[in-house]
């Protein structure tokens, strides 16, 4: 879809984000590792696989429960870097400051990333600061970059979904995109709901020493659950079946998302992940999850099958069968 | 926080001896409508469609609020969005909707100050913090929501804002099914009735229509056990050949409906006849602000620039509301048309039946 100007949806995440992507922005930087568009990239320096990943965070509220936007610039490149199948080692941090902002928010949002750097057992190495004027910016901006090594014979990719093969998710869904949207001005829920960014290298290092041989590793973030799994399809070139009375939904979120007219399957997580892995592997793997404190409700949502390659269907609870597209723009609330 | 009385209603058992119960008494071939966006919504999510005997086919109304807007009230609200010093605040299924030359998310590009609001009350606060401003809110809705348009209007001199205004395109749904009825190209056998508007109006409010046409109605809930009951009864009616008012949603619905919503509605709003999309004009299935109360209807306040409105070009979003078409009938659905670039507002709202369709049918 061509418009002359960038919208929200844009940035969404979801297929306007990724035409954005693939129309406009693959064809200038085309090259080999870029195009595979998994969480980070996976390169070879001198016989060692290295995953390098980017991204940056404009969330707003800047604090929210359950977190900052300081320790989640730090868990979400992590994350990126876990889900190529690396050990996370190094981060850079570059920090865009809106003139006038409080001294003590920088130094929780800073104290939030040392924290976050501790538990992922990742360092931050180099990094940048820039001021800009007021309103240049909200608040603050944070990119972060990390760069991490892949063990051998690990071979994860978004493109390696075989049918037959499980599909795990490592817990509820949604929870962070439903704790932001009711911080957000305007929006006065009292709830208990709290973010779940978290970093996930270590329970993925788990993981991979009870199956070396783990397909496809994804955390669902923009987008959410239903938006990973087409991406997954598309690239594997499978078809993916879910069933939803399999999907972990906390019951807060869930009333939530039914008072706004949101469905949980398209909200953003940062602190879950998707597996996939062949039959005979997944329940070992599942144990392994269990076990982690970021993955104690993990369970079997679906299988990948050989039908309809790069769609999405779910069985529903009453047994009916619906397609589960990605996202399509921004999630809006209904209006009747 | 958490409904927990709806896990009765969403039981897959319950709902699986419902279907086996429509599977045993189905045998004619008929056509029903669910009138309401938001039932289209839950039968597409909860693959109600794939779980029914191929004699029963579920057509979708006019209920999504956005879809029936007519195309110069959208580009009513458009003009509105380019006025100096004007906050439109809305509900945010209206920003794609496509008008004759802009939409509310373009304009919003465009540098003018379009704000999502949840409630009204979140127009009254932008109201306050911006005292210079003059803030429009976009009223399109059905009995569902001009209740509390209407309270709020109530409100605005007692909360002292001077500043705020509405512009109301709400519409009436009893008036539209009877005009669906009328029109000799639609044949629907049975209605699933809304549940919220019901909650309002209650099921009196549909007399006239079932009095008239002896038309087998159930009013629904929203859950997958309710739609299916409301199916069910339906079936049953149409099999037995005894047509009847019913509802299937006591737990919110009564006959009366909420008379302190009504009689709110009332004091503020003033029925008149309405344009449809698709349909065209309803006698009597609209609702405009009451002369007290102009000094907020934006409509009179500001000078709106009318332009000739066009409805899109190929769209059968009208044949759609309808229920004379189905969304893969249409040339333009999936090719030009899709919710990235709408062109018809049934593929923009969350509630709209080519949405739906995009979202979740099945591939056949």
């Amino acid at each position: 879809m061509k418009t002359d100007h960038i919208l929200l949806d844009h940035g969404g995440g979801g297929k306007i984000s990724h035409s954005l992507i693939t129309e406009t922005m693959l064809p200038i930087f085309d090259n080999a590792i870029i195009s595979r568009l998994d969480d980070g990239a996976i390169f070879k320096i001198e016989e060692k696989q290295l995953a390098f990943s980017t991204d940056t965070y404009v969330v707003d509220p800047i604090f929210f429960p359950g977190g900052n936007i300081g320790d989640l610039a730090v868990n979400g490149t992590v994350n990126d870097l876990a889900m190529c199948g690396a050990v996370p080692l190094y981060l850079s941090v570059g920090l865009i400051i809106e003139e006038g902002f409080p001294m003590t928010d920088l130094e929780i949002i800073l104290n939030g990333m040392r924290i976050a750097t501790k538990k992922a057992k990742v360092k931050v190495v180099t990094g940048d600061t820039k001021v800009v004027p007021k309103g240049a910016v909200d608040k603050i901006f944070i990119n972060s970059s990390g760069i991490g090594l892949i063990p051998e014979h690990v071979n994860i990719s978004g493109h390696n979904a075989r049918p037959g093969d499980k599909v795990l998710l490592s817990g509820s869904i949604a929870d962070h995109g439903i704790t932001v949207l009711t911080q957000r001005e305007g929006m006065n829920f009292d709830s208990p709901i709290v973010s779940d960014t978290a970093p996930l290298n270590h329970m993925v290092k788990r993981m991979l020493l009870a199956c070396e041989d783990i397909h496809v590793l994804r955390d669902p973030t923009r987008g959410g659950v239903g938006t990973a799994l087409n991406e997954i399809a598309i690239s594997s070139k499978v078809g993916i079946r879910i069933y939803e009375n399999t999907i972990p939904v906390k019951d807060e979120v869930s009333g939530i998302c039914e008072l706004l007219g949101f469905d949980p399957l398209y909200i953003a997580n940062e602190g879950k992940l998707l597996a996939f892995i062949e039959a005979d592997s997944a329940d070992e793997v599942l144990k392994t999850m269990r076990k982690d404190e970021f993955g104690k409700d993990a369970c079997i949502i679906g299988e990948v099958i050989s039908d309809n390659p790069g769609n999405v269907f779910m069985q529903t609870r009453i047994g009916g069968t619906r397609i589960v597209d990605m996202l399509t723009g921004e999630q809006l609330p209904r209006i009747c | 926080m958490p409904i927990k009385h709806l896990e009765e209603y969403r039981d897959p058992e319950i709902s699986r001896s419902i279907i086996d119960n429509i599977n045993k008494i189905s045998q004619k071939k008929i056509r029903l409508m669910e009138v309401c966006g938001t039932h289209t919504m839950s039968i597409f999510k909860s693959g109600i469609r794939t779980v029914l005997p191929e004699t029963i086919s579920l057509l979708s109304g006019p209920g999504c609020p956005v879809c029936v807007t007519a195309q110069h009230e959208i580009d009513a609200f458009i003009a509105l969005s380019r006025t100096d010093d004007v906050i439109i605040t809305t509900f945010g299924d209206l920003m794609k909707v496509p008008g004759t030359t802009s939409s509310l998310q373009g304009e919003r590009a465009n540098g003018h100050d379009i704000r999502i609001v949840y409630s009204i009350f979140d127009a009254f606060d932008i109201a306050k913090k911006n005292p210079g401003k003059k803030i429009v809110f976009l009223g399109v809705g059905f009995e569902t929501t001009a209740p509390t348009i209407a309270a709020s209007i109530l409100s605005i001199e007692e909360m002292k804002i001077n500043n705020f205004f509405v512009f109301s395109a709400h519409k009436l749904v009893p008036p539209a099914l009877l005009a669906l009825m009328e029109s000799s190209d639609v044949k629907i056998d049975g209605f699933i009735l809304p549940g919220h508007v019901s909650v309002i109006i209650g099921t009196k409010a549909y007399l006239p229509l079932f009095k008239k046409y002896h038309i087998p109605s159930v009013v629904a809930g929203f859950e997958p056990s309710d739609i299916l009951q409301a199916i069910y009864v339906l079936v049953e009616q149409i099999e037995t050949e005894s047509p009847r008012l019913d509802n299937a949603y006591k737990r919110a619905v009564t006959f009366d409906g909420n008379k302190k919503a009504k009689q709110i509605m009332q004091d503020v709003f003033e029925v008149v006849d309405a344009t449809w999309r698709g349909i065209g004009s309803i006698p009597k299935s609209g609702l405009k602000i009451r002369k007290e109360f102009e000094a907020y209807n934006a409509e009179n306040v500001f000078e709106i620039e009318t332009i000739d409105s066009i409805d899109p070009k190929g769209c059968d979003c009208g044949d759609i509301l309808r229920g004379l078409k189905i969304p893969p009938e249409c040339r333009l659905y999936r090719k030009t048309c899709t919710p990235m670039n709408p062109i018809g507002p049934c593929m923009v709202s969350s509630e709209g039946t080519c949405a739906a369709y995009y979202r979740y049918h099945s591939i056949e």
